[in-house]
């Protein structure tokens, strides 16, 4: 029996009893469009993160507490503005240096008030941690010496107090105190998402205003130091120089831990690819295992169409059918199952990413659908494969049915 | 041609065998009509299983046109039936969800012949259902569908007909005409060989085999009409 044959013959089948096949057929749309649409996502994630670290720079190294990590509000106070000018000073393969300390604050303007991360920064921030300024101007070496009450918004900080105007020039209140805005950032929209939701103002002010009252117990510590490296392959000698200059100032000896932490960019890119490339797999392996439920579903309706077609079975044994005929017959009819649900599968998962694109985009969480060849080809394979295995043993029922009994079934 | 040489056949059931078949020789010329007869449990079935080669006997030699079936592996047998047999039930055994010509092509299917569509109309119009090939079963009468099943036994250009009580599901006018049909295809030289217990249908083959208690009676073919 030639292949196009035995097609015809399972399309023909199926199509015998259409609503059963549809129904059957739906475990493995399910299935597959749930793995389509995670790894999709996945991969839109994984596309956002590399972007987000793109934007960060390459070339970046944070140096922050031993209990902190990035971003946090407040890590223990081991860093201090001191370690950053030691840094800036002794290492040799450092262009930059950019310390950041912050603290939550309530903020007023424009009618508005929010409680709100204010972050101290240095007017080397601007190009060390990739600041672009959309309206206005940054904090210049003179609002740092002068301690200016000078501030600049981020782009969320900006749209929450003063909507569509530019806020330049108007005057805010952080913890009571007034401060004139001069600038606002561009919108980073992705990395770690917290830089648009910070008031920016010189460290020094920082210290004599918003963090006065915690003067006492922070001095003059930061949260975390940004380094910009001459080059990305200095970027190990540029860690190990850090963690020398950090120890010695530290006074830390031989055998003691670190009290602080050097990450740098290019392995905490590494790090979050990873985890969540892991993560992608749990979903996906998740998403598979209504991928076996299809294939299971499949198996007990090819049974019962056995036990429904024993006399067609028998029939065709009778007019020459061979057993690896028979066989080839029930596996495609449960092959073209699980592929057409699968390239079914497909369509529905790359409608329902393109659905989650359109509303995450509205949501102000924009991403590209997108849709990997990889997962295509997984997930159809997959499906195939859990056609042919679920059917296999009931077309091994069917072939080895005996022609004489199969013919005198009821 | 068609030799039979002291078949037998055992069914066992669990420590008892059965015999079912007791020394069957007989022999059938090609072109010729001959009924087989008896009454229930004679053996009918089983000789017809065993001459429609979908069964393989106890002990003993069938030789179809000069091959050795009994020697034949499942495949091999499968080859046989298909090319060299046609087979005709009692209850059609039509495919009901397909067309009457696709049908009839479905022996063709199984043995990769070219032209199918071809002939499988060629046969059905040899029935008289040149008309109605894209009818499905349910859409037929019992005798046409009855043609279809001869169209389908006809299909691969068998060595003999193997018709098991071919009108048992038939009125009587209906029988008459399928019997016509039978009766002019052995005129063409179509060996036919009818499992029946109505003497009528009998009637109309050259000779009748009549079986009892897995035995020939009389032990020879007898001659009749």
């Amino acid at each position: 029996m030639k292949i196009w044959d035995c097609f015809t013959a399972a399309i023909r089948a199926l199509l015998g009893n259409k609503l059963r096949s549809i129904l059957t057929m739906l475990g493995i749309l399910i299935g597959v469009s749930a793995v389509i649409s995670v790894l999709s996502l996945g991969a839109a994630q994984s596309a956002i993160v590399e972007e987000s670290f793109a934007t960060l720079g390459a070339n970046l190294i944070y140096v922050i507490p031993r209990e902190g990590s990035v971003g946090a509000m407040v890590g223990e106070a081991t860093l201090t503005v001191g370690d950053a000018e030691a840094i800036a000073r002794q290492a040799s393969s450092v262009v930059g240096v950019a310390p950041t300390a912050q603290t939550y604050a309530q903020v007023v303007g424009g009618g508005e008030n929010l409680n709100s991360l204010i972050a101290g920064i240095t007017p080397e921030a601007e190009w060390v941690d990739n600041y672009a300024v959309a309206q206005g101007d940054f904090i210049t070496l003179f609002d740092y010496r002068a301690r200016s009450r000078v501030a600049v918004l981020g782009s969320e900080v900006s749209q929450t107090l003063f909507g569509e105007i530019d806020p330049s020039g108007q005057s805010i209140r952080i913890s009571g105190r007034q401060f004139q805005v001069i600038g606002v950032l561009e919108t980073r929209g992705t990395g770690f998402g917290f830089e648009d939701m910070r008031v920016y103002i010189p460290l020094s002010t920082l210290y004599s205003t918003v963090a006065a009252s915690q003067a006492g117990s922070r001095g003059n510590s930061v949260d975390m130091i940004s380094v910009q490296v001459e080059s990305s392959d200095r970027l190990e000698a540029a860690d190990q120089e850090i963690t020398a200059i950090l120890r010695d100032t530290h006074n830390i000896r031989v055998g003691e831990e670190d009290d602080f932490r050097v990450l740098n960019i290019a392995s905490v890119a590494e790090q979050v690819t990873q985890v969540l490339g892991i993560l992608q797999l749990v979903l996906a392996g998740i998403a598979g295992i209504s991928l076996l439920v299809g294939g299971i579903g499949i198996m007990n309706i090819m049974l019962v169409s056995v036990t429904e077609r024993i006399r067609e079975i028998g029939l065709r044994k009778a007019i020459g059918a061979k057993r690896r005929d028979i066989l080839t017959q029930f596996l495609i009819e449960s092959a073209t199952l699980s592929l057409c649900g699968g390239a079914v599968g497909v369509g529905l998962g790359w409608i329902i990413v393109k659905i989650m694109s359109v509303v995450a985009t509205n949501l102000g969480f924009p991403f590209a659908a997108r849709l990997p060849g990889y997962a295509i080809a997984l997930s159809v394979g997959v499906a195939i494969l859990i056609g042919l295995a679920s059917g296999l043993y009931p077309a091994v029922r069917a072939a080895r049915l005996d022609p004489i009994e199969s013919l005198r079934h009821e | 041609m068609l030799e039979l040489e002291n078949i037998t056949k055992v069914y066992k059931a669990g420590q008892t065998e059965v015999p079912a078949l007791r020394g069957i020789t007989c022999r059938i010329e090609s072109g010729e009509m001959v009924s087989i007869i008896g009454p229930s449990g004679s053996g009918k079935s089983t000789l017809m299983n065993i001459i429609g080669c979908l069964d393989k006997p106890t002990s003993g030699w069938y030789r179809l046109d000069g091959t050795e079936v009994s020697e034949l592996n499942d495949n091999q047998l499968a080859e046989i039936r298909n090319k060299k047999i046609g087979f005709v039930f009692q209850s059609f055994n039509l495919l009901s969800r397909t067309t009457a010509l696709a049908n009839v092509e479905l022996p063709l299917i199984y043995n990769g012949a070219g032209d199918r569509r071809q002939r499988a109309l060629q046969v059905l119009d040899s029935v008289g259902l040149g008309h109605r090939v894209t009818h499905r079963p349910s859409e037929l009468a019992g005798g046409e569908q009855q043609r279809v099943a001869i169209a389908r036994a006809l299909v691969n250009n068998p060595s003999l007909i193997l018709a098991d009580e071919p009108t048992g599901n038939l009125d009587t006018k209906t029988s008459q005409e399928i019997m016509a049909i039978f009766t002019k295809l052995n005129e063409q030289g179509m060996t036919i060989i009818l499992v029946t217990h109505e003497p009528d249908i009998a009637a109309y083959t050259q000779r009748t085999i009549k079986l009892r208690d897995g035995q020939i009676e009389g032990s020879t073919c007898l001659k009749s009409g």
